[in-house]
């Protein structure tokens, strides 16, 4: 399986996902933001950082240079596109996925251990997975999901949350809410399951030594799904 | 501008300096060099109330590849890989300004360790505010918080380990020291000392902007009600172009272009370049129309002295000016060859075609002025008497809960939440133990590394509690499992002009010197930060160790939260239970007098040798060194953080226990070890003459006990010790 992640000036979580990706046996190449044109992928990431140092608003100018019309075809395309933090605030300003990410309540960056609850399996990401519930990890300070009623009547309609905070039993309750996210949302796919983006760093959870082990779960799991 | 002797005055030269300036240059400076002078001369950067008691330090040992002298200290950590680190103050500029004061000193010494070809691998920081009461310490802390992690979290570097006390001779002068480690192979060190004539001199970063005019003077300066008038002193951070400058020069530095580098950091490109020449016995002739400017009409005078940040001044190899464009280009960041090195051992500047000024090198370096300040000697307080009616009517769950919540022992995560402590992904153990760990990467290495102070005991005593620090910093490094390589200090002190602030200086260092000596422990890099004063008031001295130590297999990595039910639990090094200066004493019992803990190199250096054996040998399921509110509170937090409870029995005692378990007598851990282990561990311990107590058993009920009978449920301890930040910021 092919993948790519692109670097962004100001993406810091580039190498981390390329160590996760490979890992797990994806062949992965790193991308520079200002080529124009996507290598053959099976899976295009968006990493996190700070992308243009979150001036002007977090995502909103990455969302516009040269590589990201390309990935934007590729998406429209079916193609498999993954945006975790800064490359979900990239997702949610090119209009890929529905929202929009607002500075955390609190007003205070975050960095901890989250549950999150797997809202629909039914798409490429999640499909098999043995676990309801994950333990990731947070690392941001504009994570608090937001959007219109209509928009959110809409994307429960269509199944579009992939993920709710919660704590180990599954609950969701406002108190594990880290960062004031509409409905407790974590992660968001597009209509048709292809783009998913998510504020928890999966590759960040891949090693015992590590915050824990449930990314090796979700990435071990996303490749079989693609074989 | 004739320059006149009050001009001086008011560069913060004393006259005497101003007239060996004039005699040096057998004659009258412009205001341009005037203004490069007064950067040079003053505190911070020629260390001249400092530099005759710098020298005594230890600076040697096996694996110390670089000390002081340097951006950042260097150690081999086996492998052909070695690490850079350094600490250094922000302290002035966070006051003024907390959230630009904490971001450029975090930015500044990532600056520092990259220069020399590492790549950051962890940050660490050290802030001291004032008392919780005084009106400005949460809006400072605040910002000092936002400050760092708006930084360090934009460069994608873990922050993994810290310090923070409240106490109010920080009220009008809190300290913001800010530490980075980085990664480098041992064969691509890169150093500051120019080499070669007709070099080109290359600029690269960010443009240089009216920012920061005059910064490393006003750290140099005592603060007074006009303070609010130097903010324009302090620089403005841009993490950003800091990434991008961090990766453009480590791509450039996989070739063989740079002959020298060195960032700009303190008095910018004035002494960046002073310093290369000086270092490399070479003249520099700098044409300052060619300096990328934020703003227009900047005169000669701005530039030389303008601090603002993410730029670096580097010497290249001939014809190598294409190579090393192209890629500041890729990042999109400014490159001007500005100048070159000559043989007139002068700097020398241009600007509209007409020399503005040149100054001979030596004499802004070496003949800089040295004092030999006077100090005095501090008497070790007299032991206070505590009548044992006094400990009657105190209740030891009480005073626990107290302690727990106190402001300097309650648990830190309000602050290091908000700093990003996982990305890299190799951060194996974080912050809220005793060290941070981080994981060399692809490899089974890990280097530890943590930061302390002990103002207090430093302020009763500061011969003990310059040795303190020392032991301390050595002992959370052991904690983890790590062996302690070498440390980088930031020596926080009130005016060298006021012979008790030198004296607290004079014998804090000296107690330093000694412990390194003993421990084999040498200081590889550090920084002065002396007028930490309001009026005339100094700080209590506050020298800070940052302490690199180096597990070289990963999987024997302690923690410190306990492990596992019926495992028994001791405290090893011995109780005296000399409560002076404990928290105990000072905030329980209200006595601020008194001697503090004394140390005692032998035991040190045997109980934390030994402790490393038997963690090597997989005996220590958890330890924790015993530091601030004694053995019962180390002992709660690791409860706390295992979520596990105890069954405490108190050992046969001459002593009451509430001196036996609030004490901070020094060079003590708590370890946890397996019932069948324990015989072995024992006979170790014994072997080895290291005292020890057993001091109970863990349970499974999340309760602690006394002798069976007094309990309380550890659920409560962790309330007590984690809401009290949290309350007090969100109020």
């Amino acid at each position: 399986m092919k993948s790519s992640v692109i670097t962004f000036p100001g993406s810091n979580c580039d190498r981390d996902i390329d160590v996760a990706l490979k890992k797990f046996g994806f062949k992965n190449r790193m991308v520079w933001h200002a080529d124009v044109e996507l290598p053959k992928s099976d899976l295009v990431v968006l990493p996190g950082g700070f992308s243009y140092g979150d001036y002007l608003r977090c995502g909103s100018m990455a969302a516009k240079t040269k590589i990201m019309q390309s990935v934007i075809n590729f998406a429209k395309g079916g193609g498999l596109v993954l945006g975790i933090c800064n490359g979900f605030q990239i997702l949610v300003e090119t209009g890929l996925v529905p929202g929009v990410l607002l500075r955390n309540k609190y007003l205070e960056f975050i960095c901890k251990n989250v549950f999150v609850k797997i809202n629909n399996k039914h798409n490429i990401f999640f499909k098999s997975l043995e676990k309801d519930i994950l333990e990731f990890h947070i690392a941001h300070n504009e994570g608090n999901y937001f959007c219109s009623k209509d928009q959110l009547k809409e994307i429960e309609d269509n199944d579009q949350v992939a993920l709710y905070y919660c704590n180990q039993n599954g609950d969701t309750e406002e108190q594990y809410n880290p960062n004031g996210s509409i409905k407790n949302i974590a992660g968001i796919f597009n209509k048709e399951k292809n783009i998913f983006g998510l504020m928890p760093h999966p590759e960040r959870m891949i090693d015992k030594s590590l915050s824990g082990e449930d990314g090796s779960l979700f990435f071990k799991n996303l490749i079989n799904n693609l074989k | 501008m004739i320059v006149s002797e009050q001009i001086a005055i008011d560069h913060g030269l004393k006259k005497d300096e101003f007239k060996k300036i004039c005699q040096l240059l057998k004659r009258t400076p412009n205001i341009t060099e005037l203004g490069i002078f007064s950067a040079m001369w003053n505190e911070h950067c020629s260390y001249k109330s400092s530099k005759i008691h710098l020298k005594t330090l230890p600076t040697k040992g096996k694996r110390v590849i670089q000390g002081p002298g340097e951006n950042a200290g260097v150690v081999d950590i086996d492998d052909g890989d070695a690490i850079v680190f350094k600490i250094e103050s922000h302290n002035h500029p966070s006051f003024i300004e907390p959230y630009q004061g904490a971001a450029t000193g975090v930015g500044g010494i990532m600056r520092d360790v990259f220069t020399m070809g590492a790549r950051p691998i962890a940050n660490l920081n050290s802030i001291h505010f004032g008392s919780p009461q005084h009106k400005k310490t949460k809006n400072l802390l605040r910002g000092v918080v936002h400050g760092i992690g708006g930084y360090g979290n934009c460069m994608g570097v873990p922050t993994i380990a810290g310090q923070t006390s409240f106490d109010s001779s920080y009220n009008d002068n809190i300290l913001v020291n800010a530490m980075t480690l980085g990664l480098v192979k041992k064969n691509k060190i890169f150093y500051s000392k120019a080499a070669g004539l007709n070099k080109p001199i290359i600029y690269v970063g960010s443009k240089t902007g009216r920012d920061g005019i005059h910064g490393a003077s006003m750290a140099s300066a005592n603060f007074d009600e006009k303070i609010e008038e130097k903010k324009p002193t302090v620089q403005v951070g841009d993490p950003f172009t800091e990434k991008l400058l961090l990766e453009a020069c480590l791509e450039l530095m996989t070739g063989d272009s740079i002959i020298a580098i060195q960032d700009m950091g303190a008095a910018g490109l004035t002494s960046s370049s002073v310093e290369m020449a000086s270092k490399g016995n070479l003249g520099i002739e700098i044409n300052l129309n060619n300096i990328p400017c934020r703003e227009s009409n900047m005169t000669p005078y701005e530039i030389m002295l303008s601090e603002s940040q993410e730029r670096m001044l580097i010497i290249l190899e001939n014809g190598k000016e294409e190579l090393a464009k192209k890629i500041f280009e890729k990042w999109n960041l400014d490159f001007a060859v500005i100048g070159k090195t000559t043989n007139s051992k002068k700097i020398e500047l241009f600007f509209n075609n007409n020399q503005v000024a040149s100054i001979p090198i030596n004499t802004l370096v070496e003949n800089s002025p040295v004092y030999d300040r006077k100090w005095k000697k501090t008497k070790m307080p007299r032991r206070n008497k505590f009548k044992k009616e006094v400990f009657k009517n105190l209740k030891i769950i009480d005073v626990l809960n107290k302690i727990l919540a106190n402001s300097n022992v309650c648990s830190k995560e309000w602050i290091w939440q908000q700093f990003d402590h996982t990305v890299m992904g190799d951060t194996i153990q974080k912050p809220g133990g005793d060290a941070g760990v981080v994981r060399i990467h692809g490899t089974n290495k890990a280097v530890a590394t943590s930061v302390d102070s002990s103002a207090v005991y430093c302020w009763a005593h500061p011969f003990t509690g310059g040795k303190q620090i020392v032991c301390e910093s050595w002992r959370n490094l052991i904690s983890v499992g790590a062996t302690p390589i070498a440390l980088t200090n930031c020596l926080n002190f009130g005016s060298p002009e006021n012979e008790n602030n030198m004296g607290e200086f004079v014998e804090c260092l000296q107690g330093i010197a000694e412990a390194c000596e003993y421990l084999k422990y040498p200081i590889v890099s550090g920084n002065v930060s002396f007028y930490n004063q309001t009026k005339d008031i100094g700080i209590k001295p506050t020298p800070t160790i940052g302490g690199v130590g180096l597990i070289k297999n990963y999987s024997k990595m302690v923690t410190m939260e306990f492990k596992e039910v019926n495992n028994i639990v001791l405290v090893i090094g011995k109780t005296e239970g000399n409560i002076d200066q404990s928290i105990f004493a000072r905030y329980i019992l209200d006595e601020k007098n008194g001697p503090p803990p004394e140390i005692n190199f032998f035991n040190e250096k045997n109980i934390g040798e030994t402790l490393l054996k038997l963690i090597e040998n997989d005996l220590i399921k958890s330890a924790h060194d015993v530091s601030l509110g004694g053995i019962l509170t180390a002992i709660s937090k690791m409860c706390i953080k295992g979520n596990k409870g105890i069954n405490l029995k108190k050992p046969k005692l001459l002593i009451h226990e509430l001196e036996y378990f609030f004490c901070e007598d020094q060079g003590r851990y708590i370890i946890e070890v397996h019932p069948n282990n324990l015989k072995t561990i024992k006979n170790i311990l014994d072997k080895n003459a290291v005292h020890y107590d057993e001091l109970g058993t863990i349970n499974d009920n999340n309760e602690l006990y006394f002798n069976d009978k007094i309990k309380v449920a550890i659920e409560e301890l962790k309330n007590s010790n984690t809401y009290w930040l949290k309350d007090y910021m969100r109020k």
